[in-house]
């Protein structure tokens, strides 16, 4: 049964009472919460994640609720928790749902050391997967959107997980767009859903894509890596691929990883193996469908190649 | 629930059946064991003993997690600890460890797959100020900047301030003593450093002797705070465990208690070791620390009723109506053991008037 099979109003109240097990991008997660832009963001961003019943393992018990203090009248925030422990201070109401999400890659790259973590979007065509590390503001997210909305599978926009086997583990949750891009999204996707917008975050502007439904359900499938791509937004530039030095990749990777340094030898290894078996490029782009189009070029460069 | 029957003490007492754990239960049990810092500990314990076969893949993911920045974190109490080394040597004062950077540093079981939040060390009181200096031309600066706290550490307590290291930021804390000065029970320091050992092929490095090493676990356990209550039974069963085959150890014990004044912290610890983890203790030494280390009845089973719930994990699944006051009240007691009431009367009276700042800390 997926989060869809039942009425929003049958999920709201399980949110609100003994809460909803939910695999989420392959980690089971409790969520508790009577927060109605919590119940409403799930409905409609996690609409095709598989609910499971409450006899499971849940890697994550989270709750979102309002903080008991005077500012619940005045200007009320919403509180994360994850087993009764809050790791952020309380963030402003209207922002209940961009806070499951925070929470949740917090939860994700403090309890899942077993995997390199690296801050960075992966998609897969072909059977190979691009890892797209990147500063914000880089138009990772903006890319990674506009690939999967023509026939990329998302893995993940945010973290990119690493197996022991050298695969990329899917999470396939939604993608966060900020400022900008939200308007550049729905031009490029006009079928891709978004939620509501949410001003004044600390990114900015704030809105969720949801994942697409065929990555949702393949997200029990790792991939393989195929490229690493360093993606850069240039206004009006023309697209353009530049093959990067291996080192610069590995020390980016490293760098942009999460628990590099914590997996010692062995994230070492993993970074190396990774390296090892991909292509590592610079990739500026001003036009997202001129992008989508050298991306699908690569891949069936890289699918000739192998065949 | 009685701490004895919480899923994370009977997985690392061994009475659990792994294979017919229903995943409810695997569930708590991770959650438990995560509250209580001891998931690092349970991975290397059935890594051992070869039942980590046994455990669920989605369970497993979590003790590896945690295992991996144990590991991690041995690594880097390591690194502090030849840095601190290099330190002291420069002005010719031993560097005795104590606590988990003694038992990790030492090869100990109870140091494996332990958590740390800092390095403890000992050094005698005639030397702090020469060995303050030494750490603070090497990088390490002090946390307290209030006048009081400084007052507080520096006349009271048995330690100076915390220092962290300006770049690594990782903390150490500098005792003289393992108690404080203004503590009702009063271990001599002397005795301690007489009787300190070498760590075999770490020139430089000592840790206390392996009764020392106990009754240190349990005054710090037993006259303090119950924050990582489980975590330091835990130590203390493994230190058990092992010392027991070391010759002499269990006749010294007791006496040791005695002379450094910890007979009822020692007899909380052997008594709650065996409850909780069912440590072999000869019954001669049992009867021993009852007669000297026994509270008066109506003290036990008050006493009890407390320990019970702070040596539960801090965990949902383990509260019960009176966790919450039980720690409270723990918590009152250890000041109380710290200080006696005419200055902890004047702290107390100081904390409430001026309030720390958060930013200080």
């Amino acid at each position: 049964m997926i989060v869809t099979d039942y009425p929003f109003e049958k999920i709201r109240r399980k949110l609100a009472g003994a809460g909803l097990y939910l695999n989420i991008g392959g980690f089971v997660s409790h969520i508790r919460s009577d927060i109605d832009l919590v119940a409403e963001g799930i409905y409609q961003l996690y609409a095709g994640a598989p609910i499971l019943d409450a006899d499971c393992f849940a890697d994550f018990h989270i709750a979102l609720k309002r903080p008991t203090n005077h500012r619940r009248w005045l200007k009320p925030q919403v509180l994360f928790s994850f087993d009764d422990f809050v790791p952020f201070k309380p963030l402003p109401y209207a922002q209940a749902f961009a806070l499951l999400e925070w929470g949740l890659n917090w939860c994700i790259s403090t309890h899942a050391q077993q995997f390199l973590i690296i801050h960075a979007a992966a998609v897969e065509k072909s059977g190979f997967t691009a890892i797209l590390p990147a500063p914000p503001g880089s138009g990772k997210s903006t890319l990674t959107a506009g690939l999967v909305s023509r026939g990329w599978r998302l893995l993940s926009d945010e973290l990119t997980l690493i197996t022991q086997a050298g695969m990329i583990q899917p999470i396939a949750r939604p993608i966060s767009l900020k400022n900008r891009s939200i308007e550049v999204i729905r031009d490029f996707a006009p079928d891709a859903f978004i939620g509501k917008v949410v001003t004044d975050t600390i990114k900015g502007t704030v809105a969720h894509m949801r994942a697409p439904a065929d990555s949702v359900a393949r997200v029990m499938e790792p991939a393989a890596p195929g490229w690493i791509i360093f993606p850069k937004f240039v206004a009006d530039a023309p697209a353009r691929l530049e093959s990067a030095e291996r080192s610069y990749a590995f020390i980016e990777l490293a760098e942009n990883a999460f628990n590099y340094s914590l997996q010692g030898t062995e994230g070492f290894l993993r970074l190396g193996n990774l390296i090892d078996c991909t292509e590592a490029h610079h990739f500026s782009y001003g036009n997202l469908e001129e992008a989508v189009a050298m991306f699908d070029q690569l891949a069936r460069s890289k699918l000739n190649a192998s065949s | 629930m009685h701490p004895a029957d919480c899923l994370i003490v009977r997985a690392l007492r061994d009475t659990l059946q792994l294979t017919s754990l229903p995943m409810r239960e695997w569930d708590l049990l991770i959650r438990q064991g995560r509250k209580a810092g001891l998931l690092a500990r349970l991975h290397w314990q059935w890594t051992q003993s070869g039942q980590i076969k046994q455990v669920p893949e989605a369970a497993l993911a979590h003790l590896q997690s945690a295992r991996i920045i144990a590991d991690k974190q041995a690594l880097a109490v390591r690194w502090e600890v030849s840095q601190i080394r290099t330190t002291l040597l420069s002005i010719g004062v031993p560097l005795t460890l104590l606590k988990g950077a003694a038992y990790g540093l030492s090869g100990l079981a109870a140091g494996r797959g332990r958590v740390f939040s800092d390095v403890d060390m000992l050094v005698p009181k005639t030397h702090i100020a020469l060995v303050e200096a030494a750490l603070k031309m090497r990088g390490w600066v002090a946390t307290q900047h209030d006048a009081y706290d400084q007052h507080y550490y520096r006349n009271w307590m048995h330690e100076i301030p915390p220092l962290v290291h300006l770049k690594r930021l990782t903390v150490i804390d500098v005792h003289h003593a393992i108690l404080p000065e203004t503590a009702r029970m009063k271990p001599d320091p002397a005795l301690l450093l007489d009787a300190v050992r070498a760590i075999p092929g770490e020139s430089g490095l000592f840790t206390l002797a392996p009764s020392d090493m106990v009754l240190h676990s349990a005054s710090h356990l037993f006259c303090g705070e119950f924050e990582h209550g489980l975590r330091d039974l835990s130590d203390i069963d493994l230190l058990l465990r092992e010392f027991s085959t070391t010759a002499g150890f269990w006749d010294e014990l007791v006496p040791r208690a005695r002379q450094l004044d910890l007979m009822r912290p020692l007899y909380y610890a052997l008594h709650w070791a065996t409850r909780l983890f069912a440590t072999p203790i000869p019954t001669n030494v049992l009867n021993a620390i009852d007669t000297c280390g026994r509270p008066l009845a109506p003290v036990k089973q008050f006493m009890d009723i407390l320990l019970k719930r702070a040596l539960a994990p801090d965990h949902v699944s383990c509260h019960d109506a009176l966790s919450a006051t039980a720690r409270m009240l723990l918590y009152t007691r250890a000041h109380w053991l710290r200080m006696p009431p005419h200055l902890l009367a004047y702290h107390l009276a100081h904390k409430a008037l001026f309030p720390p700042r958060a930013a200080e800390n």
